[in-house]
């Protein structure tokens, strides 16, 4: 593995690393550029399973799916994604199904598209709402630590939540 | 559009055919009706109810049909749930899952929220949007003979399956199975894996 001090470590490196050894097999996800590096490191791994979603709120169902036949997943998705979640959520609060999702910023940290704002920052609100746990996390070499933190809490302690990833990590955007 | 033809069947004696010999079959219900009709039949570990979540049937089966290859999984949902998340057909035909099977009850009608009609009523063919998305096989039921032909397609045509099954829109006596999410989930990831 690269080391953190190397100029090409990313953190998607570590964390595509952590879900082999935490045994997810299913990962769900409409594309983000924020999540682009994770999202090819998993999909050209054959120990996992890549599920490209119409709308993320398949991919809660997918999980609850996922759990109750044995497996863990994980949900990849950009923050306007949460929005399409709300009422799906309610499946994993209900049932104390765990969840485990990244949440990819936009419209928050030197975002210059405006159209991204409204749903960025209603992404946290919004999952607290739904009782989603949320894992803040706006420093790149703490994203690991902290996405094993929440699997944790997500498949031993059966809770849905989310590592918020800043925009601070993955760059002011100006597109979709 | 698909043709219309006169509807006949009576989905609790429709459910009752599909799940009479349903060995280990693994079945996933949709909100409302079909969790009843499906409870009509016999409350088994094997079924997993949604009682709410609306749009996430298909997915749920989707996932679990992943998770359990050796298995076969049927969703059995209504035309109004199915309806709300159809972009899901597209995910499952992408992925292929040779033991997931879907199933519809089609009373053209939101059926527990007072009969409102749904867009199968003004001709919408879920069995077209299915092979569309790329569904190898796909039908649709309206009488007994058809339905005699359908059932064993759910159960061992290589997935996926989708089958529209139109219903009479009736309303039948409830019949509640447990909807205690956890309770639910407990005995059939124990049934099924033998922890929780
Ligand atoms: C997100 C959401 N919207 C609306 C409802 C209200 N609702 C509950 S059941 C139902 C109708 C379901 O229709 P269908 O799937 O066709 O089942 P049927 O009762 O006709 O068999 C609706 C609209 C809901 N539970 N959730
Ligand atoms: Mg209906």
């Amino acid at each position: 593995m690269v080391s953190k001090k190397s100029k090409t470590w990313h953190w998607s490196q570590d964390v595509h690393q952590l879900f082999k050894k935490i045994g997810i097999k299913q990962v769900a996800y409409v594309p983000d550029g924020g999540l682009a590096k994770l999202l090819e490191r998993c999909q050209a791994d054959k120990s996992m399973r890549s599920v490209v979603l119409t709308t993320e709120e398949e991919g809660v169902a997918q999980m609850a799916g996922a759990w109750l036949g044995g497996q863990r997943g994980v949900l990849l998705t950009q923050s306007g994604g949460v929005g399409n979640c709300i009422n799906m959520l309610s499946m994993m609060q209900e049932c104390r199904i765990p969840l485990l999702s990244l949440v990819s910023m936009r419209g928050e940290w030197g975002e210059t598209f405006p159209w991204q704002v409204p749903m960025g920052q209603s992404t946290i609100p919004a999952l607290e709402a739904a009782k989603v746990i949320v894992h803040h996390v706006d420093q790149a070499e703490k994203v690991p630590e902290t996405v094993q933190a929440a699997a944790k809490l997500a498949f031993d302690a059966n809770r849905a939540v989310a590592v918020v990833i800043s925009q601070r990590i993955s760059g002011s955007g100006s597109k979709g | 559009m698909a043709a219309r033809r006169k509807i006949t069947l009576d989905r609790r004696k429709v459910v009752a055919n599909i799940l009479k010999d349903r060995g280990d079959l693994l079945l996933v219900t949709g909100l409302g009706a079909p969790t009843w009709d499906a409870a009509s039949v016999e409350d088994n570990p094997n079924n997993f109810y949604l009682w709410g979540g609306m749009g996430g049937a298909v997915l749920t089966g989707l996932g679990l049909a992943l998770a359990q290859p050796q298995r076969r999984v049927l969703v059995l949902t209504g035309d109004g749930e199915m309806l709300m998340g159809v972009g899901g057909l597209a995910t499952v035909a992408v992925q292929k899952p040779s033991n997931l099977a879907i199933g519809i009850l089609d009373n053209q009608r939101y059926g527990e929220t007072g009969m409102q009609e749904t867009h199968t009523e003004h001709g919408v063919d879920l069995a077209a949007m299915a092979s569309g998305a790329g569904f190898q096989t796909t039908s649709t039921v309206y009488n007994a003979a058809e339905l005699k032909t359908a059932i064993p397609m759910l159960y061992n045509t290589p997935g996926p399956v989708f089958v529209d099954v139109k219903v009479t829109a009736e309303d039948q006596p409830m019949i509640l199975p447990p909807r205690d999410g956890p309770t639910l989930k407990h005995r059939f990831r124990e049934n099924l894996l033998g922890s929780i």
